[in-house]
């Protein structure tokens, strides 16, 4: 038996060596092509944010924060009043999407049932999947046509439309995550359920919900689309709220498409100061919360 | 035994019936409103949002009716207006997109999920949750000084040279185009791939990774044969969702893909997309079945994202609650 099984089972086991040695090469290959994956994204960057300084570095100065765009064909200048336009009109960005999404959040995680809170967020998710552009077109529609002209007020009115549901539905998650205890321990003490959720649940999460505005005002504040037919773009100051007003995004793409060698510049420095802006504020906000998070574990 | 009723009775007459009058003075039922109020505006918002595209649209829609959607003349000074052009492109280059993110993103939430120890994915994860941070005219910046200049002098004569005999890969290399706009978008939306499916990865039970490997199956074929097809349908979710940002991505595609309304067989040829016809021509629109047919257009990418976002966030809830519970994506 074992004379004749033998050297038939000879090749089967070098068979079997052969594909295993195959399984072990497919195994190494294809995990550190993973890693390779991994590698690519992560250092894209690096890659971004090398090239910005790079190339922007030398042009932020104080010039750049100060002046205001020179005539076309004058070197020098800066963008000091597409600073203060950015400024402007995230401030009513704010103004618009906070009080909608912060009170909208607080009534899906204290007040709600169960029809119109699922109403509510599937609204909000959708709105949020809304491209940019479309969003410009809605305020353009609403706060464009019928006063016949841009405005800094339609600008903040589509970035604000923008910031509504990033602030609903993590003022939502959060207050979910204040601990029911605090709750019963306040409305134990005989507070009614609004002076509960106003000095115990806000306060309890409103780090949480500080950190996730400056997210959303972060991510909005990088937008270009829907400023193009809203806020448009101004190469001098905008007195009032009426008036067209320049914004950083805007002004990086009317001068990164431009035909002039000086525009191109500026246009990477303003890049850079916009990048530097938006990423410090993810770093900054993102420690925050992960700090708060491991403390509350501990 | 027997006070428990009456407690139960006094309370309710020292209170007396909770009427909505005695709602409203306690304030509770005040606050309720209010917070309602706000919360109805969201939907008030997203449906003034289609109100206004629909009725915008109307002069377009029914100037062209289906028709609008199969031809391809964009001629404002005749005012004939077809999308094809622009549906087109928009697809083309988010199909690229994906062919090169899809691996390249599914790789990258391999290697966090299963294999980088804990601490190395987190700090991982943090990086590309930054990279998702970068606003889109940043990565259209990138595009038109370092991208298309590399397209030009070097990965397009390379493609012609080796792929030149497809019909995809033929033609002048502008440097601009479908392939350059693709890679860019293929750049901006690894980001979501990677988070979400890394999520949805570190959501598979452990037993599923032990049983595989108990069974002689390597680390690879543990995860490529048995957790991918666990999470497959939360993956699945993770790409519509990038497919949706995909499509009504505007700035970076604006910078470029060319902006020339026209159906090429290349992918080097240079091409428009619905998003960015919208933002170079909203404000020039001149004439009212002009700025109707570009609304029509918004109306048309707002009904895709509006699909694609619907049936990724569904494929998500299924296999994230089918996991252990994690948190909304």
């Amino acid at each position: 038996m074992s004379v004749t099984s033998l050297p038939a089972r000879g090749p089967s086991v070098k068979a079997f060596n052969a594909h295993l040695a195959w399984r072990k090469t497919v195994n190494v290959v294809m995990l550190s092509l993973t890693g390779v994956c991994a590698l690519i994204a992560v250092s894209a960057l690096f890659f971004i944010l090398g090239y910005l300084v790079y190339h922007g570095g030398r042009d932020v100065n104080w010039d750049f924060f100060t002046k205001l765009p020179t005539p076309v064909g004058e070197s020098g200048g800066g963008m000091a009043n597409a600073i203060v336009g950015s400024g402007k009109v995230l401030l009513l960005a704010a103004l618009i999407g906070v009080p909608i999404g912060l009170l909208g959040g607080i009534y899906l995680a204290e007040f709600g049932g169960a029809t119109v809170p699922f109403i509510v967020r599937y609204t909000a998710d959708l709105l949020n999947g809304v491209p940019s552009i479309v969003i410009g077109i809605f305020a353009y529609a609403v706060a464009v046509m019928p006063v016949h002209h841009f405005s800094t007020l339609a600008g903040g009115f589509a970035l604000g439309i923008m910031m509504i549901p990033i602030v609903l539905r993590s003022t939502e998650e959060y207050l979910h995550g204040v601990p029911r205890s605090m709750r019963e321990a306040s409305m134990a003490l005989g507070a009614s359920k609004w002076r509960t959720i106003l000095s115990v649940v806000l306060p309890a999460a409103s780090s949480a919900i500080m950190t996730a505005i400056l997210l959303a005002l972060a991510r909005v504040a990088g937008e270009t689309a829907p400023l193009l037919f809203t806020a448009f773009g101004n190469r001098f100051w905008s007195p009032g709220w009426k008036q067209p007003i320049a914004t950083l995004p805007v002004m990086i793409y009317t001068y990164a498409v431009g035909p002039y060698d000086d525009w191109h510049r500026q246009a990477w420095a303003a890049g850079l100061v916009l990048l530097a802006l938006v990423l410090l504020i993810n770093i900054i906000v993102r420690a925050i919360m992960s700090r708060g998070m491991s403390a509350q574990r501990s | 035994m027997a006070t428990t009723p009456t407690t139960a009775e006094s309370a309710g007459l020292a209170f007396g019936p909770r009427t909505l009058l005695r709602r409203l003075s306690s304030g509770d039922e005040i606050a309720r409103l209010v917070t309602l109020v706000f919360a109805l505006l969201t939907i008030v918002i997203t449906g003034a949002l289609v109100y206004q595209l629909w009725v915008l649209s109307a002069l377009s829609r029914h100037a062209f009716g289906w028709k609008f959607f199969v031809t391809q003349d964009w001629d404002p000074v005749f005012n004939k207006f077809g999308a094809l052009p622009f549906i087109y492109g928009t697809l083309v280059t988010s199909a690229v997109g994906l062919l090169v993110a899809v691996p390249l993103g599914l790789g990258a939430a391999i290697f966090l999920a299963e294999l980088a120890p804990p601490r190395l994915s987190n700090a991982l994860a943090f990086l590309i949750d930054l990279l998702a941070a970068v606003p889109s005219v940043i990565y259209g910046l990138l595009g038109v000084f370092i991208l298309v200049p590399l397209m030009r002098t070097e990965v397009q004569p390379a493609l012609k040279h080796s792929l030149g005999f497809l019909p995809l890969f033929q033609g002048p290399a502008y440097g601009i185009g479908f392939l350059t706009a693709g890679l860019v978008l293929a750049i901006m939306i690894v980001p979501f791939i990677i988070s979400v499916s890394r999520e949805v990865l570190l959501a598979v039970p452990n037993d599923q990774r032990e049983a595989a490997l108990g069974l002689g199956a390597t680390r690879w074929e543990a995860t490529w044969k048995t957790v991918v097809p666990y999470a497959r349908t939360g993956i699945m979710g993770s790409i519509f969702l990038a497919l949706a940002r995909a499509l009504g991505e505007t700035m970076a595609v604006t910078m470029v893909i060319g902006n020339n309304p026209r159906i090429s067989a290349s992918l080097l040829g240079p091409g428009y997309s619905i998003a960015s016809v919208l933002a170079n021509e909203f404000t020039e629109a001149t004439g009212n079945l002009y700025l109707s047919a570009l609304i029509e257009l918004g109306l048309v990418l707002f009904a895709l994202t509006f699909v694609l976002n619907g049936m990724a966030r569904l494929l998500i809830l299924l296999t994230t609650q089918r996991g252990s519970g994690m948190g909304q994506v």
